[in-house]
């Protein structure tokens, strides 16, 4: 059978405020174990939310940023269920009246397509804290730093069919996050986090089928891959007859594996009501300018951007602008590396390559973008190759050095470019090789011709010890061997 | 209106209170009373009444985003049934 | 001493007829040799306190007095204090000693009170007798094994012993006035949101206020001045103006428009409560006020709403107790859920089981708009009754109970028949607005209290009025032998 997939996203975002949603607690990551936890944030007796300004601005923020209705009068209610990491027995979250009501996000997808993802709504809440499963002599330990960190949970419509619109819609949502300064964007440390309900049905069929929540997708790599995974378990119950359970699954990205949730599904009943302790949060007019007038520029317009000011194709642009760190690299490699396209180049290519592979974010990169940008320029003027840009950018990236043409000069990676010299060398190396002239000169095939002409170039290099100028040397060749 | 002994039982799982049989019986009259007092509620007519959450029609105040607090844990964990290394301990919590 | 009221010791300590350590000896003294037959004490801070009265002295021989400085008085044991065990009546918080204060504990520490003790009170707040108490119950001084009201009956028995002159309390649904009414003593709850519930361990946040006892409305007066006002760590307090509620209290009574709510003189009043209300009513008459029939036609519906929003914020503020962090844990948990359902089974008594169990079923799925939602919408209904009344007349006047002090173990046995002790005074929480219970006769040689309840912000003339009565009577001078 021919399955429809259907793909909806709840993102919970960390905004990125100095406290706590309603408490006066620092939120700084990697604290030592409850010692950012409060008499509020721990439920002493007694003890009352007052919230943070701060995480309502930022929630107006992102609700503008994705074409959004702001609630203007917004209340909070208690979600009530018991759990070690949860201090009051209740989270304290949005329902009735969600703080960003209906909006959209267009996403690019690789087909040249745009696709638009409606947003349900958006709400404030408190994040829960950490349940530690080491072995504290068969107990677990409870950390209640994070316990009070405001969040936005972010709803999606069911607008996704599969796992590439997902990871689309998923990255273009990061990059709006990112874009704001809401928040870090940091899956791995929790600091966004995405679950995805997943279900299929009959292609072309109106009725849904029955969802299941994979959670803990801390990359979005994982993402795409619990997807599919995901896909093919329902689309293997269904094709044996099955029947799909609405459940929670946990994702193991290292394992490619998920499993059921256990303990949070058995007879759930929230009793959802509103906190008495809180009143409407009531915005005027006023926040909403003020808020509206701090947007940053956003991904969509910083692409429209980047391929006006730089020149940058579609495809560059729209990858460089998607991630606000990126693009602030992006253009201090471009401001003093000036050749747009070369400096694109290398920070698709050989330094997200690297970030990619090491796990790390453009904030870690051990080089800056000035650095890469002086790299690139000397790449443009033709002082290193190619393949000795290489060599300066593990030297820079290992910290070797933090000086491009120290660099170059240490490791004697300068090209040599002087024509008469360069001229001198494939003298030498071609009358050491009189076969292989021979042999090219009675080539009638032009592409072998060019084949061979590579041939001459290994012993080149060698005879510059790597250091002449190849394209030069191709020039040079070809005169000499006629053509 | 009456409670029936699993919606009792029900109840007390969602609230996290053990009850054993005997406590059942009890409050299956207890409750069952309490909610005939409840239960007066029908007859009032509240078509067109907006539920009323807070007795004054207050807007919340908010707060700035600084920080207040300082580290307390060793003051808060004095107080605490089971602590190691500055986490709470609970019975192992299984995902 | 311990029959002058806190005005007067107040001018005592100024004039220097007595230091502060020895008004609080005094106190501790008479606490110490009165309080085993009425058990209106849950600690005894005697050290704290000592410490605090000398401080008070120095302050006040550094001329840096207020009107409370050195002056003994008790909080009710839901109010946090710090490095002074707080147990709600509970063994779930026996041994919890939180290392903060309430605002309204810090407030009276700032304005130079001694705390003497922490008063005894119904397990978290939840009753009308204080007998639910998990240290035993408390004992009304002026009959012999009744009970005192609740849930603030430790403060109302330590007042109207005069085992201390003034004490805090709190009222969600009548907890400050019908204990004032039973053990003859004058006692204040605000409009909700006047005093800083920061600190004061939750039943219903909605309706929870913190509030004053005290043997005189002057007294009252003087407390609610320490008490009053904005705290920007109560979300739900209010940033208005505090009046000197002192300043207004001989305002003359001339003019002043008395309503008596038709559905508070029913028959579930007892001629003989009936006749003292009136009586009292008819002194105000004497001082020139007017007196006219209203009605609050949803009275009657009080009770019923209150036992549906009451429990079901209960049942949420609750959950915090559950043996992690703080407070009562039981022995060898199996797994998580063990340590949930037994340390709240074992940790909580009866009617605090009950309260959480039916407010966790008037919210669950299927039955929230049946109960919750009808029971705010019948909220608002009541409140409009109370908003058209005060179109009206000036204040309310009425009975506080349907009668006074009953014998320990007569209501305690069916939730119901306590509940209905506040059919009187629920409605007013509900609502928001202040009310106030002062001494106005016997009926069977125990004391009753008469109603006076005033639109919002109205405490100034509450007071006032209380303040009026007390002048031309002198039930609130009456001693329990």
């Amino acid at each position: 059978m021919q399955w429809d997939i259907v793909i909806g996203l709840e993102i919970h975002v960390q905004l990125a405020t100095r406290t706590k949603i309603f408490s006066g607690s620092s939120t700084a990551y990697g604290a030592e174990p409850n010692t950012q936890a409060n008499a509020v944030d721990l439920a002493m007796p007694g003890t009352l939310p007052v919230p943070n300004e701060q995480a309502f601005r930022y929630a107006v923020m992102f609700g503008l940023a994705v074409n959004a209705e702001i609630e203007r009068r917004s209340v909070f209610e208690r979600k009530n269920y018991f759990y070690p990491d949860l201090p009051k027995g209740y989270q304290t979250t949005q329902l009735e009246r969600p703080i960003v009501g209906p909006g959209y996000v267009d996403i690019d997808l690789s087909n040249g397509e745009s696709k638009r993802v409606r947003i349900h709504h958006a709400h404030l809440e408190e994040d829960a804290g950490k349940s530690l499963h080491e072995d504290f002599h068969g107990m677990t330990g409870v950390d209640l730093n994070r316990a009070g960190t405001p969040l936005i949970e972010v709803v999606t419509e069911p607008d996704m069919n599969n796992a590439e619109e997902a990871v689309a819609f998923a990255k273009k949502l990061h990059g709006i996050v990112t874009s704001l300064g809401i928040g870090d964007g940091d899956m791995s440390q929790g600091s966004m986090r995405f679950d995805v309900n997943i279900s299929l049905k009959p292609k072309g069929s109106d009725t849904l089928g029955t969802r299941t929540e994979t959670k803990n997708l801390n990359s979005f790599r994982f993402m795409e891959q619990a997807i599919a995974h995901e896909v093919d378990r329902q689309m293997d119950i269904l094709e044996d007859g099955g029947r799909i359970v609405q459940e929670t699954r946990l994702y193991n990205g290292d394992r490619d594996e998920s499993r059921s949730m256990r303990t949070k599904e058995e007879a759930n009943d929230y009793r959802y009501f509103p906190c008495p302790d809180l009143l409407p949060v009531v915005l005027d007019e006023a926040f909403i300018e003020e808020a509206r007038n701090s947007l940053p520029e956003l991904p969509d317009a910083r692409k429209a951007r980047f391929q006006a000011q730089y020149g940058l194709n579609d495809y560059d642009a729209g990858l460089l602008a998607s991630d606000s760190k990126l693009a602030t690299f992006f253009e201090e490699t471009v401001n003093l590396g000036k050749d747009a396209k070369l400096s694109a180049n290398w920070i698709l290519g050989e330094f997200s390559a690297r970030l990619n592979a090491e796990e790390k974010a453009v904030a870690d990169s051990p080089i800056s973008g000035a650095q890469l940008g002086a790299l690139v320029t000397r790449i443009a003027d033709n002082t290193v190759s190619s393949a000795g840009a290489k060599k300066v950018f593990e030297a820079l990236w290992t910290g070797e050095s933090d000086n491009v043409d120290g660099i170059i000069d240490a490791k004697g990676l300068k090209q040599v470019s002087d024509t008469g010299e360069l001229e001198k060398m494939v003298d030498e190396v071609l009358a050491g090789m009189p076969d292989q002239v021979a042999q090219y000169q009675n080539e009638e095939d032009p592409k072998k011709r060019k084949k061979m002409l590579g041939g001459f170039m290994g012993p080149l290099m060698k005879a510059s010890k790597g250091q002449g100028n190849p394209k030069l040397f191709n020039e040079i060749l070809q005169k000499k061997l006629g053509g | 209106m009456t409670i029936s002994r699993t919606d009792i039982e029900k109840v007390a799982v969602l609230a996290r209170i053990q009850v054993d049989d005997e406590q059942v019986s009890a409050l299956e009259k207890d409750l069952g009373n309490i909610l005939d007092l409840v239960d007066q509620l029908g007859t009032a007519d509240t078509d067109a009444v907006e539920p009323l959450a807070h007795p004054l029609d207050a807007v919340q105040k908010l707060r700035p985003d600084e920080v207040t607090e300082t580290n307390q844990r060793a003051a808060f964990q004095a107080i605490a049934p089971a602590t190691e290394n500055g986490l709470y301990l609970v019975p192992r919590v299984i995902e | 001493m311990h029959n002058k009221s806190v005005a007067e010791l107040s001018r005592e300590l100024g004039s220097g007829t007595i230091s502060s350590v020895e008004l609080t000896r005094q106190f501790l003294d008479r606490i110490r040799a009165e309080d085993g037959k009425y058990n209106s004490f849950i600690t005894i801070t005697e050290d704290q306190a000592l410490a605090e009265a000398e401080a008070a002295d120095q302050q006040r021989a550094a001329g840096k007095a207020t009107p409370w400085t050195g002056l003994p008085l008790a909080h009710k044991d839901l109010f946090c204090t710090n490095g002074v065990r707080t147990t709600c009546g509970s063994k779930m918080l026996e041994n919890f000693v939180p290392p903060y204060d309430a605002t309204v504990t810090a407030r009276f520490r700032e304005a130079g009170a001694v705390c003497i003790g922490k008063t005894n009170m119904d397990e978290f707040a939840m009753g009308s007798s204080t007998e639910s108490s998990y240290f035993g119950a408390t004992t009304n001084p002026w009959g012999n094994q009744r009970v005192p009201g609740g849930s603030s009956g430790g403060s109302a028995a330590a007042v109207a012993a005069r085992l201390v002159p003034a004490a805090t309390a709190t009222d969600t649904g009548g907890s400050i006035r019908q204990p004032a009414s039973l053990c003859g003593i004058t006692g204040l709850k605000p409009t909700y949101g006047r005093v800083s519930r920061y600190g004061m361990v939750a039943f219903a946040s909605s309706l929870d206020q913190g509030g004053t006892m005290a043997r005189t409305a002057e007294d009252n007066a003087l407390m609610l001045n320490v008490m009053a006002g904005f705290d920007p760590r109560d979300s739900t307090s209010v940033d208005r103006e505090v009046p000197d509620y002192t300043a207004t209290l001989n305002e003359p009574m001339k003019g002043l428009k008395i309503g008596l709510p038709r559905e508070y003189f029913s028959d579930q009043l007892s001629p003989a409560m009936e006749q003292q209300v009136r009586n009292a009513v008819k002194e105000y008459e004497k001082l020139g006020a007017t007196v006219k029939e209203v009605s609050l036609p949803n009275a009657g519906l009080a009770i019923a709403a209150y036992y549906v929003i009451a429990p079901a914020e209960a049942s949420a503020n609750l959950s915090r107790f559950d043996g992690v962090r703080y407070g009562y844990r039981c022995e060898d948990p199996r797994d998580l859920m063990d340590l949930y359902t037994r340390t709240r089974a074992e940790g909580f008594g009866e009617e605090v089981k009950r309260r959480i169990l039916v407010g966790t079923y008037a919210l669950s799925a299927g039955y929230f708009d049946a109960y919750y939602l009808k029971a705010q919408k019948v909220r608002r209904l009541i409140q409009q009754d109370f908003i058209n009344a005060f179109r009206e007349v000036d204040v309310l006047m009425s009975p506080v109970s349907p009668s006074p002090a009953f014998a320990q173990g007569e209501k305690n046995t069916d939730p119901v028949t306590m509940y209905l002790e506040d059919v009187f005074t629920i409605a007013v929480n509900l609502a928001g607005v202040p009310a106030m219970s002062i001494p106005a006769g016997f009926v069977d040689g125990l004391p009753v209290g008469l109603q006076i309840i005033g639109d919002y912000f109205s405490e100034a003339r509450l007071l006032n009025a209380a303040h009026q009565f007390q002048q031309v009577t002198d039930w609130h001078q009456r001693e329990p032998r």
